[in-house]
């Protein structure tokens, strides 16, 4: 990759920011990378660290930057602690999740490919709603939101919060997989369609192969945001067996005697998985994520 | 996008070039035919956006007009008694203030603070893949998880941040000033959480706009021998224009929703002193019971986010393009 054979071959637009710049260049580059780097893995650092740390030493009045015990049996007790039932909570955060990214992508994938290949009226309409509907986020809505599943009697219920979740994830996953549908050639589903292919038959074995990275961003970001929603989690879910972990973590803060240790050890259990989920996508941010708004 | 404006209008005019009125009515048929035949793929979004999104917003509007005791039970007609209330709250004032004062630094920080990560994530250096995907962390993380590492670091004599403050020779007192005790300072610590949690997504929007400055255009400035912050001025920024306009857009809406930050951060201190629409919206849900009032701070909220992203809109026009 850095030879200067490889180098010399590529394209002009590459080569200008490769050619000639100094080694004191890099290397003030590469020192600003580090600090930025630092900087942004400091809080999740200091959350390891935390985790691992007994509760004496956490509760020092010199506090310690390293651990001086790695007591990773933390991870282990973490799930009993008195303040609230941690593994529902995070069997709720999954649940929330898992379901409502799959609703999501139930209801989104057949609006977005059909408004992207097919022209009936009212077509603006429906995409000026789902536009509309990103602008209206659950923390404003939440006592519409209340109200409503309480006459319905689905409060303090996951499947309120899946469909919640759904609801106000639907507009970015309809948006993103429209733009990705808009990009296959029209000719692609004619000639499908003259060799008999039913609709049906047109998205799933021709479209979805061709759109398949704007479907998985959908599905990273739809998850993500499922995964740590808050504000109306707050309202909703009221029996703490029922809460996610971003609402059951808050319940540790102006306790006397904070469990640190145990927030941050499930903290990262937490975060681990959905860090990974979302570096799978990393190149896929540049480009892909913007794809229907950046030209 | 472009072909969108002229797609229904379209099949009408091919169909009346035609002529004859019984063409018309074939025309008019088959717009229906078109439009039921759409409706299986549809349907299922527009009941989740009109169930779950827009029936909340009228529900919203319409208990912002009612007497709803502690139970839930609607007691009748409060004209507009909740606004009334909520405009004589003392601290009204000073919240909505605090809102814009919060929307305001949040963005403008993000953003310059973005402009500048994306110059460097865009220059190649060795690691750069790592630091890029350090960058994301944030955005992954659950802010609310976020929030409390740094609420813990800021703790008093035990707080590990305060120590390496002391460390650096910022500050000189081990109960690092109570930070997150008092509202000024705590609030001052939400506004960082919350650049720092907007950064990941603002830059890599700005580094997605960077890919489209044409090169050609850079080459010959240097060539012309223009200072490298000249070219970053007058040739970089103009075609970012799209990139940044749209990151300030998402971020408003974002920010001026954003309740986990501030809740998280300043919940146990008593008062109203470090709070925003957001935060006093679930103050009275929460610690008074009064649905009604929340609905009317939540329709007061909703009509200024849709003001200043009018108004937004209307100046800057992001999606000229699209």
């Amino acid at each position: 990759m850095t030879s200067a054979t490889v180098r010399a071959t590529q394209p002009r637009s590459r080569r200008y920011t490769k050619d000639s710049i100094s080694l004191g260049r890099v290397i003030a580059r590469m020192a600003t990378g580090l600090i930025v780097l630092l900087i942004f893995l400091l809080p999740y650092i200091t959350m390891l660290f935390a985790s691992v740390k007994s509760k004496a030493e956490i509760r020092s009045v010199d506090p310690t930057y390293f651990p001086q015990e790695w007591h990773w049996e933390n991870f282990v007790a973490m799930w009993t602690t008195p303040e609230t039932p941690l593994v529902q909570n995070l069997l709720s955060t999954v649940i929330i999740a898992v379901f409502g990214t799959l609703l999501v992508l139930l209801v989104a994938l057949p609006a977005a490919y059909y408004t992207a290949r097919f022209r009936f009226p009212g077509r603006m309409v429906f995409l000026f709603l789902v536009i509309v509907s990103q602008m209206l986020q659950p923390a404003v809505l939440t006592s519409g939101i209340f109200r409503e599943f309480l006459a319905l009697g689905l409060i303090d219920t996951w499947l309120a919060m899946i469909i919640v979740n759904a609801a106000f994830n639907l507009s970015f996953a309809v948006w993103i997989m429209h733009a990705f549908f808009a990009g296959v050639p029209k000719e692609v589903d004619e000639a499908a369609q003259l060799d008999g292919a039913g609709r049906l038959a047109t998205l799933f074995r021709i479209n979805l192969p061709l759109v398949w990275p704007g479907i998985v961003t959908a599905i990273v970001f739809t998850f993500v945001s499922c995964w740590n929603e808050f504000a109306a989690s707050l309202v909703v879910l009221q029996t703490a067996g029922n809460q996610p972990l971003s609402v059951a973590l808050t319940k540790f803060v102006g306790q006397h005697e904070t469990s640190w240790h145990f927030v941050f050890g499930v903290s990262i259990v937490a975060i681990l998985p959905v860090v990974i989920l979302f570096m799978l996508i990393e190149k896929r941010l540049i480009g892909g994520l913007t794809a229907g708004s950046v030209k | 996008m472009n072909s969108l404006p002229n797609t229904s209008a379209g099949v009408d005019k091919r169909h009346s070039r035609r002529g004859s009125s019984a063409r018309s009515t074939e025309a008019h048929n088959r717009r229906w035919a078109d439009l039921v035949a759409a409706l299986p793929w549809i349907t299922p979004a527009l009941i989740m956006i009109f169930g779950v999104v827009l029936f909340p917003a009228g529900l919203m509007f319409y208990n912002s007009t009612r007497v709803i005791s502690r139970s839930g039970l609607d007691k009748g007609t409060a004209g507009f008694g909740n606004f009334a209330q909520i405009f004589a709250f003392p601290d009204f004032g000073p919240i909505v203030v605090r809102t814009f004062v919060w929307v305001i630094l949040v963005v403008v920080l993000t953003v310059l603070i973005s402009l500048a990560l994306a110059q460097l994530l865009y220059k190649e250096f060795p690691g750069r893949r790592l630091v890029r995907l350090a960058v994301i962390v944030p955005w992954a993380a659950s802010v609310v998880m976020t929030t409390l590492v740094v609420y813990f670091g800021l703790e008093p004599y035990f707080g590990i941040f305060n120590k390496l403050f002391i460390d650096l020779g910022i500050i000189h007192d081990p109960a690092g000033f109570g930070w997150t005790k008092q509202p000024e300072t705590a609030f001052l610590w939400a506004i960082a959480v919350a650049v720092f949690v907007s950064l990941p997504f603002t830059t890599y929007t700005i580094l997605a706009g960077l890919q489209t400055v044409s090169v050609d255009t850079l080459e010959a400035a240097k060539m012309d021998g223009a200072r490298p912050a000249r070219i970053y001025v007058n040739i970089t920024l103009p075609q970012l224009r799209g990139a940044i306009s749209i990151a300030i857009l998402i971020n408003i809406i974002n920010v001026f929703n954003s309740l986990p930050i501030l809740r998280t951060m300043t919940n146990s201190i008593p008062g109203y002193d470090a709070d925003t629409i957001m935060t006093m919206i679930f103050k009275y849900i929460q610690v008074q019971g009064r649905v009604d009032y929340a609905s009317a701070l939540s329709v007061i909220a909703f009509i200024i986010v849709l003001i200043v992203v009018a108004l937004y809109v209307r100046v800057v026009k992001p999606m000229k393009e699209v």
